[in-house]
């Protein structure tokens, strides 16, 4: 009897949750209908104006996609080389030690700190740097959110990275080193090799994290509704404009930004969704 | 061991091997080794038998707090003093589990110790090692069409056959066997048994066995250890017909073991 209970409690609370991302995923594409019908799906994605003076009203999603696209993928490239490293530190060189631990507790820590933290930092530390480099004159821009979000994602890519690298098993290790191999020369052909696809659904779930972080890029990025070109334009990303504008809107421009909602929350479950895949590929 | 004669391949002098300080898992072992011989060790779970042969290999050094001491000469030369990754090209190893390298082809697989070594090689003079090898391990009829697939595909014993032969591709001077047949069905054993009695003619080969009767069937000659001692060497006749210590006695008539 009590059993039944319990399993019907379980029931109960799983299919809650269901209904919840269901009833999110709803009222998104419920919030999102006014704009695509009035843009159509297609030309709301492909165009890149951002007018919303009366009479003359005409939104699209563009500027924003290449914005987050751009500041996530170059985010991305500038993490791994470091998480690689430090995942190799922890996973194989160091594998176990107490120097590990410590590493991988302080990687681990960078994970927790609040979005809004590294905003700041990025804000008064990183900024009057890339102004005094000359870099760009203001100091916002991809370059600036790009170097904050590599920062940011570096403990997701690098943990996962580790937990898969120290995965490869010990007798295939010894095997190369029984043939005379070095330390480098067993990383490169054995061990990295066989974590590969295990480092690459990290990289994918650090992707999907880049995506969608919103409040330190919105500090950082300019805020300028155009599609970036080079590391040092402004722009905005599809979190970032939401951010920013979702306050002061109604009517069309609030639906507009849903959709760009939705639009993130479909690009970040796709992203997350092929990391499953590689994953669960992995570990059966 | 006195009936031991001629150049030796590999000699031990008091070698010794802890895991932990002042406790030694091998304990002050001699012996010499001749070449294109089997050699087998034996003795119950726990006695030393692959840590000393692991010491030969230097692959203890993987791992933290593990310290050998003594000399071990290969070709007169010590191991000890060498740079460890000639010792593993000089002295290759056969482990427990077949272990190919699952990302690698077959064809990969058996060329991976020059690779890992940073030693770069023409195709030809490649195809030649590799072909070379396959058929030294009796593998090569078997695989020669599908080179390309993974060593994972592969059966068990097969598996282990790629693994010897990759060892041998390094034209070792030595094989060490770290019970290489205990994962394997008796017909594998008895495939790779045959092979050991063939690859005797150009290697020496030192096979690290619980099983006595294995020992009895390829080895010239005869280790047992006990509790990180070397309690008897002689050639395997003596030892399975007349062993001089009470222990192998026992340990040969499954008293313990």
């Amino acid at each position: 009897m009590k059993d039944k209970l319990f399993k019907s409690f379980l029931f109960a609370a799983a299919g809650l949750v269901l209904l919840l991302a269901g009833g999110m995923f709803y009222s998104l594409v419920g919030g999102s209908v006014n704009a695509f019908r009035h843009f159509g799906l297609v030309d709301f994605i492909t165009t890149a104006d951002w007018n919303p003076r009366t009479g003359e009203e005409r939104y699209g999603a563009l500027s924003f996609i290449s914005g987050t696209l751009f500041t996530a993928l170059f985010a991305l490239l500038l993490c791994i080389p470091f998480s690689l490293p430090v995942a190799l530190f922890n996973g194989e060189y160091f594998k176990g030690k107490k120097i590990a631990v410590a590493a991988s507790s302080i990687v681990d820590l960078l994970a927790g700190i609040p979005s809004i933290v590294y905003g700041l930092w990025g804000f008064y530390t990183l900024r009057p740097l890339i102004v005094s480099s000359g870099l760009n004159e203001q100091g916002f821009g991809i370059l600036t959110a790009s170097v904050v979000l590599a920062i940011m994602i570096i403990p997701y890519a690098s943990s996962l990275s580790t937990e898969f690298i120290s995965m490869v098993p010990n007798d295939l290790k010894e095997g190369a080193y029984s043939l005379g191999a070095t330390n480098l020369e067993v990383i490169r052909r054995v061990s990295l090799p066989i974590a590969g696809s295990g480092i690459f659904a990290a990289y994918i779930l650090a992707l999907g994290r880049a995506l969608g972080e919103t409040m330190a890029v919105t500090m950082l990025i300019g805020n300028t509704n155009n599609i970036p070109t080079s590391l040092f334009d402004t722009g905005n990303t599809m979190a970032s404009i939401i951010a920013n504008q979702f306050g002061e809107a109604d009517g069309l421009k609030l639906s507009s930004l849903i959709a760009i909602g939705l639009l993130l929350f479909l690009i970040t479950a796709g992203i997350n969704s092929i990391a499953k895949l590689v994953m669960r590929k992995i570990l059966h | 061991m006195n009936n031991l004669t001629g150049e030796y391949l590999l000699e031990l002098k008091k070698v010794c091997v802890s895991y932990t300080p002042g406790k030694n898992a091998v304990n002050n072992v001699s012996a010499d080794i001749l070449p294109n011989t089997i050699t087998a060790i034996m003795g119950p779970s726990g006695c030393g038998k692959s840590t000393l042969l692991r010491a030969i290999n230097r692959m203890h050094e993987l791992y933290p707090n593990i310290v050998t001491t003594g000399e071990i000469l290969l070709k007169g030369k010590d191991v000890l003093k060498m740079n460890p990754s000639e010792v593993r090209r000089m002295a290759g190893m056969v482990f427990q589990r077949p272990n190919p390298f699952p990302t690698m082809s077959i064809y990969d697989n058996v060329i991976a110790g020059y690779g890992l070594n940073g030693i770069r090689l023409k195709k030809s003079e490649k195809d030649e090692i590799v072909e070379t090898s396959l058929r030294n391990v009796a593998l090569w009829d078997e695989v020669k069409d599908s080179m390309t697939k993974k060593g994972s595909f592969l059966s068990g014993g097969q598996q282990q056959r790629l693994c010897i032969a990759r060892a041998l591709a390094l034209k070792p001077e030595l094989l060490l066997m770290d019970e290489p047949t205990s994962a394997l069905d008796p017909i594998s054993t008895n495939r790779i048994e045959e092979l050991l009695l063939e690859l005797k003619e150009q290697f020496t080969i030192v096979i690290v066995t619980h099983n006595t009767s294995q020992a009895a069937r390829i080895s010239n000659y005869s280790m047992f250890m006990y509790l990180g001692d070397l309690v008897e060497y002689d050639t395997t006749k003596q030892m399975f017909t007349k062993p001089k210590d009470k222990r192998t006695e026992d340990y040969l008539t499954g008293v313990f073991g």
